[in-house]
């Protein structure tokens, strides 16, 4: 589905990602683990165009993405939730939704924003409220609620259970498995290797811009060096 | 008293006049961050359209306000895509350089083409007034329409940003143009929309500024474009209804210090002012300050 060959991506002279190739296949969960600067943000803005890579190709569905601008790959069925949540802090709940759907006819909206209230109901609740007002785990919910407007085939998802409490990372995570069991896609990109890894399909360990590892989510679980490195044991 | 009032509604007509075109340095602030310091200059290329309009080709008055629209939307999105787009990644000096060389470079091509003889503007309202009180109040009908022209333009807008698609897009890319293109908004495209609002309300701006001063030459919209811009951050920059505040009050402020204290220091105290808020509140009057929940 996604097919991501040798890309190589510099910040001025620095070189944050080392000929990274990585697949997601159709129905599967991957995680891209690894620890904080190790490049994985980096690779998801890759992705989605806001960074570009000197050579290697991104292939997604048969299209090859490296060349379309940033605006244009939503519509390919490609969402995400970028790192931090970056959600409009100053429209409102509805409105950050309506956002979601911008490359989507209008007339699909509304069934769309019913679709996510049942996955959030927190947010209907809250859905005249400025996003700004919002508790940092509503926003995570707002941020996941808004890529999945554009009714993606895969969603990527940048740190979900960053800044939340155990019990909201254990509802983002149960979040992403029903999101997951509806059909879609996901490439999950997290720094909590432990809830990651328990979720994945298939996982690659990422370390100062390359690919280190890569194993089924079960195998990596019970990994030593993961053990060791990632998951305080 | 019925000369305060009179002095009242003439304050509330400047002040419609800064108020529209402080929108234009506003709506461009907010989302493209940077000070389109050749927005006065498009008001001035817009009176001139009405200008030859009417009285060069004595085209009716209303032909006149639409050519100068339309010709000042081209304006704004050439310039716009010429001069400021290739820049998108520059330091917002550079940016800022090349918006006073725009302002410079339209207002010399002015010159050259129109020469500096100030020019009459016509009356686009035929000199009709209302009177009031027995005729001891006489209000032209131009202070009407530009204040009601400042009160359609308010909610046009208002509606425009948060009820349209376009619109909310445009507040999503103000506020984040990375988050905004993963949702697949063209941002480029956005910023090119907002520039030719922008210059569009200049437009109207230049052709209601030169019907209540009729004196029309290649600066004419220079001492206004700055006041507009002093209004947008004195209400706020980057607050629509900040604009209309800081607009309107600069005009009446303008008119009240040069009837009642002194006309030479009218421009002084109208900036006096500005110090004074902008110590008192650095954000503006009606300046957003985001307080982000992490």
């Amino acid at each position: 589905m996604l097919k991501v060959n040798n890309i190589n991506v510099y910040y001025g002279s620095i070189h944050a990602i080392k000929d990274v190739s990585f697949e997601v296949h159709p129905g599967e969960i991957v995680t891209l683990i690894g620890a904080n600067g190790a490049g994985k943000s980096t690779i998801l803005q890759t992705v989605s165009g806001l960074l570009r890579s000197k050579g290697g190709s991104i292939e997604f569905l048969d299209s090859d993405l490296s060349s379309v601008p940033a605006h244009k790959i939503v519509a390919e069925g490609l969402a995400h939730v970028p790192e931090g949540r970056r959600i409009f802090l100053q429209m409102t709940v509805e409105d950050n939704l309506i956002m979601g759907a911008y490359t989507r006819p209008n007339s699909e909206i509304n069934e769309s924003i019913a679709n996510v209230y049942k996955h959030f109901p927190r947010l209907k609740e809250r859905r005249k409220q400025i996003a700004g007002t919002l508790s940092g785990g509503e926003q995570q919910m707002l941020a996941m609620g808004r890529a999945m407007m554009s009714k993606p085939k895969l969603l990527m998802l940048d740190e979900p259970s960053m800044g939340l409490s155990p019990i909201l990372v254990q509802e983002i995570f149960d979040i992403i498995k029903e999101l997951h069991e509806s059909g879609t896609t996901i490439l999950l990109v997290e720094q909590n290797a432990q809830m990651a890894l328990s979720v994945a399909d298939r996982a690659y360990v990422l370390e100062s811009g390359k690919i280190v590892l890569t194993g089924t989510g079960a195998e990596l679980i019970e990994s030593d060096e993961i053990k060791k490195a990632y998951l305080g044991g | 008293m019925l000369t305060f009032l009179n002095h009242f509604i003439n304050g509330i007509s400047l002040g419609s006049i800064y108020a529209i075109i402080a929108l234009g340095y506003t709506m461009v602030y907010g989302i493209a961050k940077m000070l389109n310091f050749a927005h006065g200059d498009v008001i001035m290329v817009g009176a001139y359209v009405c200008f030859f309009a009417v009285s060069t080709y004595n085209l009716p008055p209303i032909v006149g306000v639409l050519l100068a629209i339309v010709i000042c939307t081209l304006l704004g999105v050439i310039i716009e895509g010429l001069a400021y787009k290739p820049l998108r990644q520059a330091t917002s000096l550079a940016v800022l350089i090349t918006a006073i060389g725009v302002s410079y470079f339209l207002q010399n091509a002015a010159q050259l083409l129109w020469t500096s003889n100030p020019k009459i503007f016509p009356n686009m309202f035929g000199g009709a007034s209302i009177k009031l009180f027995g005729g001891e109040l006489i209000i032209p009908v131009g202070t009407l329409v530009t204040i009601a022209a400042c009160i359609v333009i308010m909610i046009g807008l208002t509606l425009f940003t948060n009820m349209t698609k376009m619109g909310k897009a445009m507040r999503a890319c103000s506020e984040d143009k990375g988050a905004a293109q993963l949702m697949g908004i063209n941002v480029n495209r956005t910023i090119s929309v907002t520039f030719a609002i922008g210059a569009a309300l200049a437009a109207i701006a230049g052709v209601l500024l030169c019907s209540a001063y009729p004196s029309l030459v290649p600066t004419t919209g220079s001492m206004p474009g700055i006041k507009a811009f002093t209004a947008a951050v004195f209400g706020g920059i980057g607050s629509i209804p900040g604009a209309l505040l800081g607009g309107i009050l600069l005009g009446i402020i303008e008119i009240f210090a040069g009837a009642y204290i002194s006309t030479q220091l009218s421009n002084a105290i109208v900036f006096l002012v500005l110090i004074l808020v902008l110590l008192i509140k650095p954000t503006g009057l009606l300046g957003k300050q985001i307080r982000e929940k992490v």
